[in-house]
């Protein structure tokens, strides 16, 4: 399994901050699966990070990883 | 004996180890222009005043509202009405009479960060909004200063330390970096639409002064190649490691020429067309008989049910992001869009008519925020 945390708006659309997830093999695919499960992130901007680190580009991802979605905020 | 009387004010913090006279002097000999006196201008401009900033810039072009005091805590109910940074000046000067003030109240702008970014030390945004937000980045960025970000969603904050140069001559990463393309305005709800628990910006507020602090005296390790993230609900932290991003996709102005020529306010989709929005009174005598499509999403309150329901409204519920999905509910009919403010529903109606909506549709000036100012709707 790996670890799924949301932050701000996104929750909204997930309905809860963490989440389990069966291991997948690399963030490409997680984050196929995420967007077959809610469409409605798809129009949502958000970073990932992988163990606390943010990502650029595919990341392999290992049973126990920690994915963190994280949108922008604006207010002030 | 130390005959430096002035720096009494500061005993408490010249005693910690680390700091001392030499820390104090960096900040009295600093300068810091902090954009926005909002919820997080506040607490920033009070506690970088406290500790003998020497020069503070402030910027902002907003006047106090009721509805700012739960947050803003420099104002006060007398100062309704009033111009923030001239209550600011007056609070910071009784505050501590040894810094030195600057204020603007013109909007912030492009040519702003230009004339005046140099000047400063340290930029420090606290502005409510993309537009700005992108803006004060890239000049940071493009004028090599240090940017202490901080913004805030609901019951969540991010701090930020950008641009910092490194011990290779190379700057750390900038907003960029993390979201290279600005979001529409409309896509993440600010204060005004989602609601912010007053006590939040006064976190986030306060680690934007600490970063600043840090940055100034060299105490400590700034929030540089970090972003911070903090709940106050579970009061969770969590820090992401960030990394530059190679590529320049999202359009960052590689010069000051181009700078200037970006339009921030457009790509934030600030700049939609108002000529569809009416205003309460004008709604009330002309188009009650339209269909009033509440685009907000379930949880946002008070609900307009019972206003509907009293008013003898038709009442369509369709939050905006199923509103291309749902079209075929909407595209015959005349139509009132209603939103918490009065901005997403200018979106709304700008989407609709690019979907040649066969009717028409208008947004409702200040949305359901104004109709509570108007007392027409409660807030219970």
């Amino acid at each position: 399994m790996i670890e799924l945390l949301f932050f701000g708006q996104l929750t909204d659309v997930t309905g809860t901050s963490t989440m389990e997830w069966d291991s997948v093999q690399d963030t490409d695919e997680l984050l196929k699966q995420l967007l077959y499960k809610y469409p409605q992130l798809s129009k949502m901007k958000f970073v990932i990070a992988v163990n606390n680190k943010m990502t650029t580009e595919t990341m392999p991802l290992n049973p126990g990883s920690k994915i963190a979605f994280m949108p922008p905020f604006s207010g002030g | 004996m130390n005959t430096s009387l002035p720096y009494d004010r500061y005993q408490r913090q010249l005693i910690l180890k680390g700091f001392g006279v030499a820390a104090q002097d960096k900040l009295r000999g600093s300068k810091v222009l902090v954009i926005g006196a909002g919820g997080l201008g506040c607490p920033i401009l009070n506690y970088l005043t406290a500790a003998g900033v020497g020069h503070l810039g402030v910027a902002d072009h907003d006047k106090v509202s009721l509805s700012n005091l739960h947050r803003q805590i420099l104002f006060d109910t007398n100062d309704i009405g009033k111009y923030k940074v001239d209550v600011v000046k007056g609070k910071l000067n009784a505050l501590n009479p040894e810094v030195e003030i600057q204020t603007w109240r013109d909007q912030w702008t492009k040519q702003h960060c230009i004339d005046y970014f140099l000047e400063f030390d340290v930029i420090v945004d606290a502005t409510d909004n993309f537009s700005s937000r992108y803006m004060i980045n890239d000049a940071s960025v493009l004028l090599q200063k240090p940017l202490v970000f901080g913004a805030v969603s609901q019951y969540e904050g991010q701090v930020a330390v950008f641009n910092v140069k490194q011990d290779d001559g190379s700057f750390s990463v900038s907003y960029r970096d993390i979201f290279p393309v600005p979001p529409q305005d409309a896509e993440v709800l600010n204060c005004s639409e989602a609601g912010v628990l007053g006590v939040l910006p006064g976190v986030i507020g306060s680690m934007q002064a600490s970063e600043v602090i840090k940055l100034i005296t060299g105490i400590g390790n700034p929030l540089v190649n970090k972003l911070w993230n903090y709940n106050v609900l579970n009061q969770s932290v969590c820090i992401m490691d960030l990394v530059p991003r190679k590529d320049n996709s999202g359009g960052m102005p590689l010069n000051l020429d181009q700078f200037l020529d970006t339009p921030y306010d457009v790509q934030c989709g600030l700049n939609v067309d108002h000529q569809n929005e009416i205003n309460p009174d004008t709604w009330k005598e002309s188009y009650m008989g339209n269909f009033l499509v509440d685009i907000r999403e379930p949880y946002e309150q008070p609900r307009l049910n019972s206003l509907a329901e009293s008013m003898n409204l038709k009442l369509i519920e369709i939050p905006l992001s199923e509103l291309e999905s749902r079209f075929a509910e909407v595209c015959d009919k005349n139509l009132v869009l209603v939103c918490q403010a009065g901005k997403r529903s200018l979106h709304a109606v700008d989407l609709l008519s690019r979907m040649n909506i066969n009717s028409v549709a208008y947004s409702l000036k200040g949305g359901v925020n104004g109709l509570v100012d108007l007392k027409w709707l409660s807030n219970e």
